[in-house]
């Protein structure tokens, strides 16, 4: 999805921010901008301080040092039920004692809105998310995903000025997942609200973003958009955190990689020395049956050729030893066999190159 | 299978015998006139002081319990304190009968350790002989296994609290009063009322403390009941104790009943 984000949100901006738990630091000199309306999908394995991030956002952690601004305004030190954030929890955060009608009018209630204000709202907000018609249910009579939905509806109901949202698909079976995911953006795009996405999942994060930042022990590896962090990785670790990548040992000459009997351009940020090990993509390198005599740089061994559904995947062993997987149509994967000799070669996609060492 | 004929030989068969025993006479014919008994003054008397007692040791109990599991459960899970404390609640929610009666003796009777100890100071808690009364002296004896059953009991559904909901709340312009009085206290009160009724019908039920520790009369309703099997007195009264059993029946299945009400809807708001 790549739709652009309306300029009617808040801007939010987080200046080095930084918070240790037990000696260990969450959050390292985190800085990070959210642009009026836009969403930033915040991406990392498990306790890279994606999620302590976005607590320090909502004023349900203090960060030991740095700034929070939103709008312009510091908003360190305010109490969370003061800063006007929406959240959606990763599941079961609906009150269970409260049809979902209750749960999207409690904020509205709390701000003393009157009950006919509170139940036009509400309506608006469930028939946003597609369940007026399970307004009076209470959280133990429906799904994860339509208890998802109630929740960003209740997040969004009282028109925050940032939506944070905590891992909201990571309790839902795969095909909601995909369904609420292009949901979340369909409504985010729709009422223009400053987002913040706290994800491990990769696909999850290069389809709703408009940005992703790749965090890493407390920090920001890189911020980019989702075409430009897959196809020109800043760092080995966003590279490889990012899609699949083949790590291939190759020599550098005049700016470009020798690899699989070819050569690739190198991104910015590459290693320098006669050799390196160069990160591509399973869909940066080419595979065609090899002739009786090939036995070239490119030559290899098909040791698997698996049927995905929309693309196939060969992996191939090389003569230097190296595993390779390759990304082929999805019509081709019957052409290989494991014990096949192919010939392999770079499809001459930029790549990073890291120390051989 | 084994929890069928458990149950038969423990809890069915004893019920059908007390049920049919309320309604014969001595002479095993069809009677009404136990139940006529159960009107007569001492019986009645009996009875309120019983529920009386239940009430006031379940209110406490689980006011006191309650607030001990809030506290308990925001210790760290494994952490030493909550493994003592809810072990300690398992001893005591099961120490009843003679040997807690002799503990209260020793300790607040008149010649109490504790008693001794306190007139040293110059406080003086009277004779000691309020400890042998069914109201004053059996309420305290009670609150000893009430707060510890109501913990066990009630823990589960304090920490079932998810911090989600708290969290929620915060985010959505709430205070942490508005979080107990809104979300959490409605949420719990099923279950904090459930426990009360559990504890009630504890106390309801409870002979064995009763007995050891009160020696005047039979003011409560399972000492009278007991009182009709072995008086050396009052002879062939075991029907009227059966009739007296009934209706301890009665009201312990009205409590059970609205409990079991209770903890299903408690138990559909907490599961995941």
């Amino acid at each position: 999805m790549s739709a652009t984000a309306t300029a009617q949100g808040t801007p939010v901006q987080l200046t080095d921010l930084r918070r240790v738990y037990g000696g260990v630091a969450a959050l390292d000199g985190l800085t990070l901008h959210l642009e009026p309306g836009e969403l930033v999908a915040l991406l990392g394995p498990s306790g890279c301080g994606k999620t302590t991030a976005l607590r320090c956002l909502a004023g349900l952690e203090d960060p030991d040092s740095g700034t929070i601004e939103v709008g312009g305004r510091d908003v360190t030190g305010v109490p969370t039920n003061k800063r006007d954030m929406g959240m959606v929890f990763q599941a079961y955060s609906l009150f269970p004692h409260m049809t979902a009608r209750q749960n999207v009018e409690f904020g509205l209630e709390l701000r003393g809105r009157d009950r006919a204000a509170r139940r036009a709202r509400a309506a608006e907000m469930l028939d946003l998310v597609g369940l007026s018609q399970h307004a009076d249910k209470y959280a133990h009579q429906m799904s994860g995903g339509q208890q998802q939905r109630v929740a960003l509806a209740r997040a969004l109901a009282i028109e925050p000025q940032v939506l944070l949202l905590d891992e909201p698909l990571s309790a839902l079976d795969a095909k909601v997942r995909v369904q609420l995911r292009d949901e979340i953006r369909r409504i985010q795009l729709e009422v223009g609200t400053t987002t913040l996405f706290v994800t491990h999942d990769q696909e999850e994060a290069l389809a709703v973003a408009d940005r992703v930042g790749v965090m890493s022990v407390g920090r920001l590896e890189q911020l980019a958009a989702p075409a430009d962090l897959y196809t020109s990785p800043r760092t080995p670790f966003v590279a490889d955190f990012v899609g699949l990548t083949n790590r291939l040992r190759a020599t550098v000459s005049e700016g470009r990689a020798q690899v699989l009997g070819g050569s690739v351009p190198l991104l910015e940020g590459s290693a320098g020395g006669p050799e390196v090990v160069v990160l591509v993509r399973p869909e940066g390198v080419t595979v065609g049956p090899a002739g009786d005599a090939e036995s070239g740089a490119g030559s290899a061994t098909v040791v698997s050729a698996s049927f995905l559904g929309g693309h196939g995947r060969v992996v191939a062993r090389t003569g230097s030893d190296e595993l390779v997987t390759v990304q082929v149509p999805n019509t081709d994967v019957t052409r290989y066999r494991p014990g096949d000799r192919v010939v392999l070669g770079p499809r001459g996609d930029a790549a990073l190159a890291v120390s051989a060492d | 299978m084994p929890f069928f004929a458990y149950t038969t030989v423990f809890l069915l068969i004893p019920t059908l015998v007390v049920v049919i025993g309320a309604f014969l006479d001595g002479d095993n014919r069809f009677t009404l006139g136990n139940l006529d008994g159960l009107t007569s003054p001492s019986v009645v008397r009996g009875l309120v002081q019983s529920l009386v007692l239940s009430a006031v040791t379940a209110v406490g109990g689980a006011v006191l319990g309650g607030l001990l599991a809030y506290a308990v459960s925001t210790a760290r899970d494994g952490s030493v304190t909550k493994r003592f404390v809810t072990s300690l609640c398992g001893v005591l929610a099961q120490f009843g009968g003679v040997a807690l009666a002799f503990a209260f003796i020793a300790s607040f009777g008149g010649t109490g350790l504790l008693t001794l100890l306190l007139g040293k100071v110059g406080i003086s808690t009277g004779t000691g002989f309020w400890l042998y009364e069914w109201d004053r002296g059996l309420m305290l004896v009670y609150l000893y296994f009430q707060i510890p059953l109501m913990l066990i009991v009630f823990l589960p559904a304090v920490e079932g609290l998810r911090p989600q909901w708290r969290e929620a709340t915060e985010t959505l312009g709430g205070t942490t009063w508005t979080y107990w009085r809104r979300v959490a206290a409605p949420i719990l009160l099923p279950s904090f009322v459930g426990a009360m009724l559990l504890l009630f019908t504890n106390a309801f039920s409870a002979y064995a403390t009763a007995k050891a520790l009160v020696s005047q009369g039979s003011p409560l309703i399972p000492l009278q009941i007991g009182g009709t099997f072995t008086s050396e007195v009052l002879l062939g009264q075991e029907n009227l104790g059966k009739a007296m059993a009934l209706e301890m029946v009665v009201v312990v299945a009205v409590v059970m009943a609205l409990y079991a009400w209770l903890d299903k809807r408690a138990s559909r708001w907490m599961q995941r």
